[in-house]
């Protein structure tokens, strides 16, 4: 994992806030803490879990986003703090 | 077997918990298709072949960390009172989220049953699950239910009954590969201080890895202060050195390896299930989330709301309203009788408390009717979208898209009552928005506020009506908003907030059981809890406004004026045929009688009751009722009947002097005349203030005291509107006092059914003194700025008001496009902050 940064950090790391609706990415990693982090992971955006992104709300914020069998929704802030890849 | 058995149920939000409480136990629990409804833990008995159980139900928790409320009520609960028997609520259709909650009560030692909830839901889903076999990887006894129709109780009964007697074996040590070994050196450290330790210890050394603050304040509970030190601090070091060797932190480790073994539990076990397709929530909320037609939907249903519960709700109250009625006769009836000038102080008390309840009860088809309609929307699922498509402006201002529900309660638009409102803001994770919600929702239009904007309208805003009502009514949610803004960056600062993640529940159609008993429940608290605060505060105001009383002086001149009248009508009915019913003892219920029948009259509707009136009144009494109601062609009754009206007349306008000067001198008056100095600048009198002052009780009080303080003289048949419009403009005061009464009585402190509402929901007295303080300065402020400016620039009430509503709306905007510009600066900063991680988790 840590081989695919190059050591400048200059790569444009994607998060789940970048991601367009109905697009599928994979949760690479978190970088909240605390409280917010175990929620997110609590609602199932655990490492290696995959999420189709379903729409953005009419205000642009919060996102939707389904997850297993689950529909839940996040404010932007918070999705910005989640890693993903593309799948 | 005497012994209770005690039963816990845990599970995550929306897995059906509170439905499946109420299978078990038989107990009627508020159940919504709402996220976060359970807060506080209910507790419910029931009985099962031979042995009692008490079974709690826990809040709903998506893991047992100590980050919110919930969570630590939870844990707490499942720590320190150890049940016989833990009922792990699963929803079937989201196994694999749902076994995580599993695995860390496994993990706790607890005697765990699993309760697979929901498996209708599973198999329309298309999920098969090999309950067998899940219980034989889990090693715990699976019960299948669906909580929602009712099956599977007696299962689940007979499988706790069982489980409580069997010791349990040891909890449930999953695989932490790496992390092994650390956990082994804690859990080490941790068993040389504490020997007679209930909790397993290697749950307790991954807690403490995981830097979890409950736990170390529990294990300093156990351990001397040094020791606890000691463990902490190594627990700290040996976690900084497993993020730095395997560049993960403890607590993502232990998430992925339970997720990990969630997944090999499941593997095998459970097929199917992927939403494949487009589900139909899916196609409503493409169409309902849709960015033009969102703001659409969301303003008709508002809109709905508005006219079905208060417009068509108003109207049903004309027909409740004579039930009410009915019922203060029959109390009238049993108090002692009324006076010539004084009554007994109980049935003044009497009546001045059935008044009291009656104004709230009045409210109730209302209420049933809102009620029933935000059940529809809760259940529907369709409140978590309005959630979702509101969070972003709500947010802007503190609050949270959930803050949306107790605004509706509390009467965004339409009106409503703060007390639900406050009540429901319970489900709110966000604790500093759940207490800027708190704050904000006494400023919305409760019913009660309703009353005397309408008497100020109508006397000084005639042409305006509308203008004004919908300033009134979208200014509110301009103050709140504003509010909250301020509470949020001032008084709530330091308070814990947590991130906006909410469930949308998929649609489902509403129950009409389901709706009606969460109508009938939320109006049922509304009139227990406002009714019996209400009725007590009724008696204080009451005593307030009686004492200290009239002096002897104007007693005696009130009473020679008592006599003068009796004498005038006793001269009035000499020769009169009827005259011997004029002597001294039959004055008051002769007065009383003609009062009653009057009463009767006006309550009754349509001819043939009215005609009912009349002979329950002759058979009351055939000698009197000749005099309130003469026969054809009996002149004699006629000429006795008016003199009795003249007698009446004159009692009326001498006990409404009594009334006044009792006001005036009462303490309520005396307060209302000591602030007169502050609030004259908002351009209240006393009288205002003690209108004002006697609303805190309830609302609607304060046009009831407006009513007797500007008391209309003798047979002048005006109407409130009419008589204090024309006391208080030859006062000099304009539609300005108006526009200043209403921004005051919209800003003004919270009724005290509210404030204690807030005392519970906050758990702080200080809170609660907040909630009545802060809105009374703020009010006061803002009513005195408004009526000074205005008077001095000679500005009308209507403009001053325009002026008011567009300044607030401007702030408003302003306030919102600075906290969005803030938003995105930081937004900006976590970004670049995210790549500087990124760079040094690659170093």
């Amino acid at each position: 994992m840590k081989k695919e940064y190059p050591a400048n950090g200059q790569t444009k790391i994607l998060t789940l806030n970048d991601i367009k609706p109905g697009k599928r990415v994979v949760v690479r990693r978190h970088h909240s803490e605390g409280s917010v982090r175990q929620r997110l992971l609590d609602l199932g955006l655990m490492p290696n879990v995959s999420v189709l992104v379903l729409r953005a709300a009419p205000l642009n914020d919060p996102i939707a986003l389904r997850l297993d069998a689950t529909d839940v929704s996040l404010r932007r802030r918070e999705a910005a703090t989640i890693e993903v890849i593309e799948e | 077997m005497s012994k209770e058995i005690k039963v816990a149920l845990a599970g995550q939000q929306n897995a059906g918990k509170s439905t499946l409480f109420n299978v078990l136990t038989g107990a009627r629990q508020h159940v919504a298709n709402y996220p976060g409804v359970t807060v506080d833990k209910k507790y419910g008995r029931y009985s099962f072949s031979g042995s009692s159980y008490l079974a709690v139900d826990l809040p709903g928790t998506y893991s047992l960390t100590s980050f919110s409320l919930e969570e630590r009520v939870a844990r707490d609960f499942l720590i320190k009172e150890r049940p016989d028997v833990a009922v792990n609520v699963v929803d079937a259709s989201n196994l694999r989220r749902s076994l995580q909650l599993t695995v860390q009560l496994l993990e706790m030692g607890l005697n765990s049953i699993l309760a697979l909830n929901m498996t209708d839901v599973a198999k329309a889903r298309g999920i098969r699950i090999d309950v067998a076999g899940l219980a034989r990887k889990l090693g715990l006894p699976v019960v299948e239910t669906v909580g929602s129709k009712g099956t599977g109780r007696d299962d689940l009964r007979r499988v706790i009954g069982e489980k409580a007697l069997v010791d349990h074996g040891d909890a449930l040590a999953i695989d932490y590969e790496v992390l092994e070994p650390v956990i082994a050196e804690i859990e080490k450290a941790i068993g040389v201080v504490a020997q007679n330790w209930s909790l397993p210890t290697r749950w307790f050394a991954l807690r403490l890895l995981e830097l979890d603050s409950r736990a170390a304040a529990l294990l300093k509970d156990v351990v001397s202060p040094g020791e606890a030190q000691t463990i902490l601090q190594m627990a700290e070091d040996l976690a900084g050195d497993f993020l730095l060797r395997e560049g993960i932190s403890v607590s993502d480790h232990v998430v992925a390896m339970r997720d990990k073994y969630v997944r090999s539990v499941m593997d095998g076990v459970v097929e199917g299930g992927e939403r494949a397709g487009e589900s139909i929530s899916n196609r409503i909320d493409r169409f309902v989330l849709n960015r033009w037609a969102a703001p659409l939907f969301l303003v008709l249903t508002v809109y709905l709301i508005y006219q079905i519960s208060i417009v068509w709700g108003y109207e049903l109250t004309n027909y409740t309203w004579p039930i009410l009625a009915w019922f203060r006769e029959l109390v009238s009836g049993f108090l002692p009788a009324a006076g010539f000038l004084e009554d007994p102080y109980i049935r003044s008390m009497g009546l001045w408390l059935v008044d009291s309840a009656n104004t709230l009860l009045n409210y109730v088809p209302i209420f049933l009717i809102l009620f029933a309609l935000i059940a529809i929307l809760e259940d529907s699922g369709y409140m978590a979208r309005i959630a979702f498509i509101l969070d972003k402006v709500l947010n802007r201002f503190g609050l949270h898209g959930q803050s949306t529900l107790p605004l509706i309660l509390g009467g965004v638009f339409a009106g409503g009552c703060a007390v639900p409102g406050i009540m429901a803001t319970k489900g709110i994770p966000d604790n500093r928005a759940r207490m800027a919600t708190i704050f904000a929702v006494p400023f919305m239009n409760c019913l009660a506020k309703v009353p005397l904007y309408t008497l100020l309208l109508g006397i000084f805003f005639v042409e305006d009506k509308s203008l004004m009502m919908f300033y009134i009514s979208t200014m509110t949610v301009i103050f709140a908003l504003l509010v909250s803004k301020l509470l949020t960056v001032t008084v709530l600062k330091g308070e814990e907030t947590s991130p906006f993640v909410m469930e949308l529940p998929a649609y489902h159609m509403p129950t009409v059981g389901g709706v009606m008993r969460r109508s009938l429940e939320r109006t049922w608290i509304y009139v227990k809890k406002v009714g019996s605060i209400v009725a007590a505060v009724a008696v204080i105001v009451f005593t307030m406004l009686q004492f200290p009383g009239l002096s002897d002086q104007s007693v005696q001149q009130f009473e020679a004026r008592g006599l003068e009248a009796i004498a005038t009508f006793q001269k009035k009915m000499q020769g009169n045929r009827y005259a011997a019913l004029a002597s001294d003892d039959n004055i008051v219920p002769l007065v009383n009688y003609y009062t009653d029948f009057k009463r009767a009259k006006l309550n009754a509707s349509g001819a043939e009751s009215s005609l009912a009136v009349n002979d329950a009144f002759e058979k009351r009494n055939p000698e009197f009722f000749p005099l309130v109601k003469a026969p054809k062609g009996d002149k004699q009754a006629r000429n006795a009947g008016k003199a009795l009206k003249n007698l009446i007349g004159e009692r009326k306008s001498i006990r409404r002097e009594m009334k006044e000067e009792r006001i005036t001198n009462s303490f309520l008056g005396m307060i209302g005349r000591s602030i007169e100095p502050v609030t004259q600048y908002a351009g209240f009198n006393w009288k205002i203030n003690v209108a004002l002052l006697s609303s805190f009780a309830a609302r609607e009080s304060s046009v009831a005291t407006l009513g007797v303080l500007f008391q209309q003289d003798e047979d002048q048949n005006a109407t409130l509107e009419q008589r204090m419009g024309a006391e208080t403009q030859a006062a000099g005061a304009t539609a300005l006092l108006a526009v200043s009464m209403i921004l005051f009585f919209a800003l003004y402190p919270p009724c005290l059914a509210t404030t204690v509402m807030v005392k519970v929901q906050t758990g702080s007295y200080l809170w609660m003194m907040f909630a009545i303080v802060f809105p009374t300065i703020l009010g006061l402020s803002v009513s005195s700025l408004v009526y000074t400016i205005g008077l001095a620039a000679g500005i009308s009430g209507i403009d001053m008001m325009t002026i008011v509503y567009l300044s607030a709306l401007a702030l408003l905007i302003v306030v919102g496009f600075v906290s969005a510009r803030r938003e995105a600066t930081s937004m900006r900063k976590q970004r670049a902050n995210i790549g500087g991680t990124n760079a040094n988790a690659a170093r």
